[in-house]
């Protein structure tokens, strides 16, 4: 029974140092800034949730069970979205990436209205 | 009279539950003295934060928010997957990452802030702006043939479900 439980651990750290490598190689490879956003959203989500699951399977097999892995992965998942929006929104208001389409119902994109209010 | 004062002592009764069972879960114990303080952050936090979050959603569908977030854990292990191929194979040349403009027909925060939340949390597509009276979202895609066919996805996908939830 603890060899199975050994193989899953083994698996699940494999899954995640694959994935958070991925996340890491794509960051270097890509070439433009809003690509390269890409990369690290992989390793935040899959990455670090294998390597979670690994360390909860392991908290179990030793005795002392605990489901603080979970917690982890709840506040990533929340978190992890506002970055990635922070920093996308950096990218549209110093016009580093390409330029975005017009919104098809509103007047404008709401980082690019705050350029313009303050421009004028 | 007695619904208003329960009003003003939990602003957010979901979020009081939520912070309860997250205060008994980083204790990892279920004894009275855990749940009882995890009660006193329950009700402080809410109303500490209540400025910040007025409007209580309300006729939330539970059921259908857990099978939607097991759709979304899903997607993100088969996108993961996909994404991963694309970026250790494909040369960057090739790759033709475009902006999706996603209008939308979901009207409340909380509905449009999840939706935001799992194009971002789905490889392969990271939400970037909303216009500024909320009725679209501003999407980039890592590789896509075609934007229309990523806005029609998000839009049957998660959109739709999200509407059933919240709306």
């Amino acid at each position: 029974m603890t060899g199975f439980a050994d193989i899953l651990i083994g698996l699940s750290l494999l899954i995640g140092a694959l994935f958070t490598f991925v996340g890491s190689f794509g960051l270097l490879k890509l070439d433009m800034p809003m690509k390269r956003l890409h990369g690290p959203t992989k390793a935040g989500t899959l990455g670090i949730g294998a390597l979670l699951m690994a360390a909860m399977i392991d908290s179990f097999l030793s005795g002392h069970g605990t489901i603080q892995h979970i917690l982890i992965m709840a506040f990533l998942f929340v978190t992890a979205p506002i970055s990635a929006l922070f920093i996308a929104k950096v990218h549209i208001h110093t016009g580093t990436c390409q330029k975005p389409p017009q919104p098809s119902e509103d007047s404008q994109w709401a980082t690019k209205a705050v350029v313009d209010t303050q421009e004028t | 009279m007695a619904r208003s004062v329960l009003r003003r002592l939990l602003p957010h009764p979901a979020l009081t539950l939520i912070l309860i069972l997250v205060w008994a879960i980083l204790n990892s114990s279920l004894s009275l003295g855990t749940i009882v303080f995890g009660a006193i952050l329950g009700i402080l936090i809410p109303q500490a934060t209540v400025a910040y979050w007025p409007d209580v959603p309300r006729g939330i569908r539970f059921g259908k928010l857990v099978s939607y977030t097991l759709l979304v854990v899903w997607d993100i292990l088969v996108a993961n997957v996909q994404v991963a191929w694309i970026v250790m194979t494909k040369p960057n040349a090739k790759m033709k990452s475009t902006w999706v403009n996603v209008p939308l027909d979901i009207k409340t925060p909380e509905a449009i802030t999840m939706l935001a939340g799992t194009i971002t949390l789905t490889p392969g597509t990271v939400s970037a702006d909303l216009s500024d009276e909320g009725h679209c979202l501003l999407v980039h895609a890592l590789d896509a043939e075609d934007a229309d066919a990523v806005r029609d996805d998000i839009k049957q996908r998660y959109e739709a479900r999200l509407k059933e939830i919240f709306e």
